[in-house]
């Protein structure tokens, strides 16, 4: 057993740190997240050209990683750094599902940087379930049309194509669909995300599309894609606790109250270390996830599904626990605290929440 | 025992319910019931509604204006207002100040100050906390040396609540250095008029500007606006604290959050089931319930005691603590109980004229917003942590 990192994915993290110490200022991370895009496209293409895409991929096909560790590794650092660059959903978890269903060359553009593929497969924004399109598919003379809606599609807006789920008439199960983004019948509701970034709704009506892969038959590549992209944000918010963690600690060393540091009342003392055991039980459930995503489907969603209860558990506790231990400097948009917080209670709403995970392992 | 509200209780409700059905705007409940921030214009719109019937002042005793209702009828009043959407009434002047003038206030200040509260003349803020002194707010450094009949004032307060609206702040002040901190402070009423002042606002994690810094460089107070004597502010201060105990607990905010949530889980789906029948979803929210009822006992206990004449006391420390916490849970559940849709922040679907597309449920846009917002109600107020060793002083005696 061996739990140091290997000697690449030490440079590939020093490297992502590096970057954003010198290009992704948090006060550049916070216009980005509030910009129409919700990202910075300059700052994503400079993590293309540094291979952060290339890690998310394997080999074969074009990429020089793509395994549960590499995975972790990326975007563990990306958390540290609270960078909101569109690197899982548009490029990791669509680019998995592209890989596999013969789009090559749409893949090594992904992960050069220059295209983004937006992915729907969520059509009731109350609920995290993706196994129920109710997207039709039907098909004309000269090819495939979807008519149907998508919501909190990330960082859909300025995709260059869309993957949607849809059913199909002639045969049961849930099939993939490649839309361009210009396509005729589709139209598109773009928002604002609380912790910066976007999200678009969009409605498809008559929408001419590439089916993808064998018709019915997407079901375990979706679920194998979910899997990558819940690991991502998983570890993303390690990522995040980290800095929250540090950010913490720093100020129990320096805020003086009642004559003395915060971190000499003893009452608060536990509630770091309280905070500390959490968040070492988080790192251990991502790791085991990250560990297992290669491993037979329900060996791999119950270790998905393990991590990301224990972090959507986990999170939500550690940033309200944090903005408490602060107090009113917490709580402000200048501190940076705030917006780590944001994001880490904002991944519990992202590819299923702690009950649903919850739910989903003990169903397994 | 009898846990029942009198007849004259519910007649009473019945009363507080017609009033608001046919004075409150709804538009004004719309946005309050949207937790979104309550702008100038609605609150002073509000007071004046409820000024006109001389519900104002309702907490306040018969001889200064008040309107002599019993502590239950006050509980039952604040329910319905939260249950209706109704703004809430400014507490800084009306709830925290008005007690302290009441009490150790001169009768000119009285009579000068109470009136301008009621018809809307003056809006009072808070000037306590200060950027080294929150917890620990006898460490208060912002001083007011006495200079003829002029005190001068020089510092900075912080967590200013609304004061870009406000004309008047009323202040802790260190009056003498030379003493335990305690003994050296002094409540002033300073006009933000007066030169000297700088009010900075504070944009809070939220994007929401409800928060200020106010900076105070030779500014001159006329030694008449100090309340009671020099020196014997914290006294006061804690006074007020303590005074605030009527409403602390939210439970008609809380209670109203219950309703919407239960609306909420009937029209919210999760694989192909309404959301209260998700087991896990309907654990939360029992727990909830069960909270919340279990609060309105303890709120009711602790008024029950004051009405046969217990003074001010720690009790409201308890009734804060698990007040706000219970209220955060609450946005929490409706933060969760939106799915997806909670990552959506879209403020714009409450302008006026919106026709717009709408991702989370009608008028659920801003609760993701709402819910980190809402994390200062156990930071303010006296933190929850204060409050706390306020209970393990006074109650526990330890």
């Amino acid at each position: 057993m061996d739990f140091q990192p290997t000697e690449e994915r030490r440079m590939l993290a020093d490297m992502i740190g590096k970057f954003i110490q010198n290009d992704y200022p948090m006060k550049a991370r916070l216009t980005a997240g509030t910009s129409a895009l919700g990202y910075c496209p300059e700052a994503y293409s400079k993590m293309a050209q540094l291979g952060l895409i290339g890690a998310l991929f394997d080999e074969e096909v074009g990429g020089f990683g793509g395994s549960g560790f590499d995975i972790a590794t990326v975007f563990t650092e990306l958390g540290k750094g609270l960078v909101v660059e569109p690197l899982n959903d548009t490029a990791m978890t669509s680019g998995y599902i592209l890989a596999h269903t013969d789009q090559l060359e749409l893949v090594e553009q992904i992960i050069l940087g220059q295209k983004r593929v937006a992915l729907g497969l969520i059509e009731n924004g109350a609920d995290y379930d993706w196994s129920a399109p109710e997207t039709l598919a039907h098909q004309t003379g000269s090819g495939w049309q979807l008519s149907g809606m998508k919501t909190c599609m990330k960082f859909a807006h300025g995709a260059d194509a869309l993957i949607v789920s849809a059913q199909t008439q002639s045969a049961p199960g849930i099939s993939l669909f490649l839309i361009e983004a210009a396509a005729a019948g589709l139209s598109e509701h773009s928002f604002q995300t609380v912790d910066g970034g976007n999200a678009c709704e969009i409605t498809l009506h008559n929408t001419p599309a590439q089916l993808l892969g064998a018709e019915g038959a997407a079901y375990p590549l979706i679920d194998a894609a979910a899997a990558r992209a819940t690991l991502a944000v998983c570890a993303e918010a390690l990522g995040v606790m980290e800095r929250i963690k540090d950010m913490t600690i720093d100020y129990m060393r320096t805020r003086k109250q009642f004559g003395s540091v915060l971190g000499k009342f003893q009452a608060l003392q536990h509630r770091v270390a309280q905070m500390l055991l959490e968040i070492e039980q988080a790192q251990s459930a991502v790791i085991n996830a990250a560990n297992d995503l290669q491993s037979p489907t329900d060996e791999r969603n119950r270790a998905i599904s393990a991590a990301k209860y224990s972090i959507g558990r986990i999170g939500c506790a550690v940033a309200e626990e944090a903005i408490q231990l602060h107090g009113g400097i917490g709580m402000t948009w200048e501190y940076d605290l705030g917006h780590f917080a944001k994001r880490l209670v904002m991944i519990d709403h992202e590819w299923g929440d702690q009950d649903f995970h919850l739910i989903r392992f003990s169903e397994s | 025992m009898d846990l029942n509200f009198t007849e004259a209780d519910q007649a009473f409700r019945q009363e507080v319910i017609e009033f608001l059905n046919a004075e409150l705007p709804a538009d004004i409940s719309r946005r309050v019931h949207a937790d979104l921030h309550v702008s100038k214009e609605d609150t002073e719109f509000w007071h004046a509604v409820l000024h006109k019937r001389g519900w104002l002042t309702f907490n306040w005793p018969k001889s200064f204006g008040g309107v002599g209702w019993s502590p239950v009828q006050q509980f039952i009043f604040e329910e319905e207002c939260a249950a209706a959407g109704a703004p809430r009434i400014l507490p800084f002047g009306l709830k925290m100040l008005a007690p302290v003038l009441m009490a150790f206030g001169s009768k000119e200040q009285q009579e000068h100050w109470l009136p301008r509260m009621c018809d809307g003349t003056d809006w009072w803020c808070q000037g306590y906390s200060e950027p080294g002194s929150g917890s620990d707010l006898a460490s208060l450094k912002t001083t007011a040396v006495k200079q003829g009949d002029h005190y001068v004032i020089n510092g900075q307060k912080t967590w200013t609540t609304l004061g870009q609206h406000a004309n008047m702040i009323f202040c802790l002040v260190r009056t003498n250095s030379e003493c335990k901190p305690q003994a050296g402070i002094s409540f002033i009423l300073v006009d933000l008029a007066t030169p000297g002042i700088e009010m900075r606002p504070i944009r809070t994690l939220d994007g929401g500007q409800e928060v200020n810094e106010v900076f105070f460089t030779d500014v001159r107070v006329p030694a008449s606006n100090l309340v009671g004597e020099e020196n014997k502010g914290w006294t006061y201060a804690k006074y007020l604290l303590a005074h605030e105990r009527n409403g602390i607990a939210n439970v008609g905010i809380s209670g109203q959050k219950l309703a919407r949530l239960k609306r909420l889980s009937l029209s919210q789906k999760r694989r192909g089931k309404p959301l209260a029948d998700d087991p896990l979803f309907a654990a939360r929210l029992a727990r909830l319930e069960i909270e919340l009822r279990n609060l309105e006992t303890t709120n009711l206990r602790v008024l029950d005691e004051f009405s046969k004449g217990a003074g001010p006391g720690p009790e409201s420390s308890m009734l804060k603590i698990i007040g706000s916490e219970l209220e955060q849970n609450f946005d929490d559940l409706t933060r969760r109980a939106l799915g997806r849709q909670a990552q959506a922040h879209m403020p714009e679907v409450f302008e006026p004229g919106y026709n717009g597309p709408q991702v989370a449920p009608q008028d659920m846009a801003n609760q993701s917003a709402a819910y980190f917002n809402k994390r200062k109600v156990s930071i303010y107020g006296g933190s929850n942590e204060i409050q706390k060793n306020i209970i393990t002083k006074m109650i526990l005696g330890l």
